[in-house]
């Protein structure tokens, strides 16, 4: 019998469950940072092994950081999971402001008890989805809390991308007679998320739309229009977004419905609960206000794109003291397009 | 959306809005009541407003079954989830309705109280059969529609054995309010609302038939045309409305034939007849005390009435005192006539029911249609 004083049991991915000692800062959580995280992540930052990563400091440009937490329920849902959400999530928020995003940070809170076998699978997702997006997972963090005070796994991501020089977008800057652009199909996501919670018993084909967008956004800066402002419409939908902007802006704005495009199963599902497709969580769309004179232009760049093949121009800026954001409904009436009142569907994100 | 979108064509809605105008008199102005909070959200919803002529005006009726829930209703509820430690399932709406001492369901769960929201009856119960430990209230609000599937509740717990589930009964019926309105002084004696007939609720008829309103059009010489929740049903039926006033007809007519019938669903009024029976008297928000207008649960079925088994005594409580929703829900005044509105009382924070659900007279008027209030945007 030889002793091995250098052997450490492997973790049991398969059968495993997270334990109070994975969050230790002992021997059992570099054991999982070695053996889970960095197998799936690994790259030459995270590599140095440090408490945080050393970057090159960009060249030119101004520097754009975001983060977002994420508590999705459930944790897997068709077309995605926690993993790559809280990858998309954060590389959008970086995106939308024009950055191109270089490095992500990632910190779990994971609840005792839960399997390694999802968290394998949902660190898997996060690495391919930074892999995807060339937007490597570069430093985080592992806490562990006792049973009962988190569910599963909460992931909080944090993103650090570059604004070239002469891009400048921000929710101030829409103006009368500006066009307002959606990427795709409002409500794919929030449907998908729905449909599995509310044991609704619908056989559902409806599929979240979690994507990361800098690639579509890329091309639209590529066209070098005047694009005043992005935002992706996750929480509160189209509808709370193009508040935000209206209010920010001090402008109104006036809706099209029937130029708004929105999938069938999503429709009949929202009209089956009583929800509207306007204030419905999206992980994938985007609304960009561009001048009028460039609309046209940077619609054929968003319709070329994947992400972008739904694209539509949806209304115009107006002058409005009210910043009433208001919409011709497809009927022929008129009706305001109003702030999400109270929470339509909690963690859908 | 195969056999919805039909009936949001917006061409078809052009060339009604076409016959309406054509139909109208210009010397005569016509006012209809909705009495459905279903056809309130779709009028605003669709922007019907936009496509009558100024003289056919509609005014928005009670029947949003959150908004005529009394006060002293929610705040039984919410004693029973704070004091009793029950778990208290109800619809969506009802969480957010203002009760006394600044709470709601919503601020009670937030204080602790095991206060779910559910989409249906089924949920409530399973929520019972997985919580053998705590005692499981269903509060039972709504009008007709909703009455079957909780007479089917009590009678599932019963052939399940279930003792820890029990329903707080508040349902209401839709023909005592309409004969609560029409007998109103401002209606009857004093003129000051000028009803010349009313779109009859859809839902509530699929289960009570169109016969129940025939009293009405005979006694109050009011036409009643029952209209289903869709934009264009609600058009077609002020169509039907104007005619019937312009030939001094008061008929019930029935736009809604796709799903209600004169008699209506006979299995469901008997389930509903074997579980439930008229109360004597119910209090509602905005009408007050009206006879013989809600339904308690029978005696048989004791073991399932949440009042009975607390031993629950009504207490009345009064609303806020400049909240206009009592004269709002019977027609007397406009959301916009309310000091109130859009003030200190907003769908956000509302103060009165009307503002709390999307089919209450008060949020359908804030949330689509407040660019129509004097000095709004002009756009």
């Amino acid at each position: 019998m030889s002793v091995r004083p250098d052997y450490v049991r492997p973790l049991d991915i398969k059968n495993g469950r997270v334990d109070l000692s994975h969050g230790s800062g002992g021997r059992a959580m570099a054991q999982l940072i070695e053996e889970l995280f960095a197998r799936h992540f690994d790259n030459e930052f995270l590599r140095q092994g440090n408490d945080g990563a050393t970057l090159p400091a960009p060249a030119g440009g101004r520097l754009v950081m975001a983060c977002d937490g994420h508590v999705v329920s459930p944790l897997f849902f068709p077309g995605g999971d926690i993993g790559c959400l809280s990858v998309h999530g954060t590389i959008n928020d970086v995106a939308v402001m024009g950055a191109k995003p270089l490095w992500l940070a990632a910190s779990f809170i994971l609840a005792e008890g839960f399997p390694l076998a999802d968290l394998d699978r949902i660190v898997a997702s996060m690495a391919q989805a930074a892999r995807e997006a060339g937007v490597p997972i570069v430093t985080g963090d592992t806490k562990v809390v006792e049973q009962g005070k988190a569910d599963g796994v909460f992931i909080s991501t944090t993103g650090v991308g570059v604004v070239p020089d002469g891009v400048r977008l921000s929710g101030e800057r829409a103006r009368p007679g500006d066009v307002i652009l959606l990427s795709g199909t409002l409500g794919d996501h929030g449907m998908a998320i729905m449909a599995l919670r509310e044991n609704l018993g619908f056989s559902s084909a409806i599929v979240s739309d979690t994507a990361a967008l800098h690639g579509l956004i890329e091309a639209m800066l590529a066209t070098g229009a005047d694009l005043r402002v992005l935002r992706d419409p996750t929480r509160g939908g189209l509808a709370t977004t193009l508040n935000e902007i209206a209010r920010q802006s001090g402008a109104g704005m006036m809706l099209d419905e029937a130029a708004i495009p929105v999938n069938s199963e999503v429709a009949a599902a929202c009209e089956f609960l009583g929800l509207d497709p306007l204030y419905v969580a999206n992980e994938g769309k985007l609304v960009a206000v561009v001048a009028a004179a460039d609309a046209e232009r940077v619609l054929a760049a968003m319709r070329a794109h994947p992400l972008g093949e739904r694209a539509a121009r949806i209304g115009s800026v107006v002058e409005d003291a009210h910043h009433f954001v208001q919409m011709t409904t497809g009927f022929g009436g008129r009706r305001i397009v109003d702030w999400l009142t109270g929470e339509q569907l909690p963690r859908i994100c | 959306m195969k056999y919805v979108d039909e009936f949001r064509d917006g061409k078809l809605a052009q060339v009604l809005a076409g016959a309406i105008a054509a139909a109208a008199r210009p010397e005569h102005s016509y006012s209809f009541m909705e009495f459905c909070g279903g056809h309130t959200h779709a009028i605003s919803r669709y922007g019907v407003a936009d496509l009558l002529p100024p003289n056919v005006r509609m005014v928005h009726g009670p029947g949003c079954p959150v908004c005529v829930l009394p006060i002293g209703r929610i705040d039984m509820a919410i004693a029973l989830a704070l004091e009793q430690g029950v778990t208290l399932c109800t619809y969506g709406d009802t969480l957010r309705v203002p009760a006394s001492k600044g709470l709601s369901l919503l601020k009670a769960k937030a204080q602790g109280g095991d206060i779910r929201m559910v989409y249906s009856t089924a949920d409530a119960l399973r929520i019972a059969q997985e919580n053998p430990a705590k005692h499981v209230v269903f509060l039972a609000i709504d009008f007709e529609t909703t009455t079957p599937p909780t007479a089917v509740a009590i009678k599932q717990a019963r052939a399940l054995g279930l003792e820890n589930f029990s329903v707080l009964c508040c349902h209401v019926l839709t023909p005592a309010a309409i004969s609560n309105i029409l007998e109103s002084p401002e209606v009857r004696k004093l003129g000051t609302v000028p009803l010349d007939g009313f779109i009859g609720p859809a839902h509530v008829s699929t289960v009570i038939g169109s016969r129940p309103y025939e009293f009405f059009a005979a006694e109050y010489r009011k036409p009643v045309v029952i209209a289903g929740f869709e934009p264009l049903d609600v058009m077609q039926a002020v169509l039907m409305l104007v005619r019937q006033v312009n030939e001094g007809r008061a008929e019930v007519e029935n736009e809604f034939t796709r799903a209600v019938t004169r008699d209506g669903n006979l299995k469901a009024q008997e389930l509903v007849a074997e579980v439930f029976e008229l109360r004597r008297a119910f209090e509602w928000r905005g009408l007050g005390l009206v006879p013989y207008s809600a339904l308690k649960i029978r005696s048989e079925y004791a073991s399932y009435d949440t009042e009975f088994r607390y031993a629950l005594d009504y207490q009345s409580v009064a609303d806020n005192r400049a909240c206009e929703c009592g004269a709002i829900l019977r027609g007397v005044k406009r959301p916009q006539d309310c000091k109130l509105f859009g003030t200190v009382c907003t769908p956000d924070n509302p103060i009165g029911s009307c503002m709390v659900s999307s089919e209450g007279a008060c949020a359908a008027h804030y949330s689509y249609g407040r660019f129509r209030v004097q000095g709004g945007s002009s756009q």
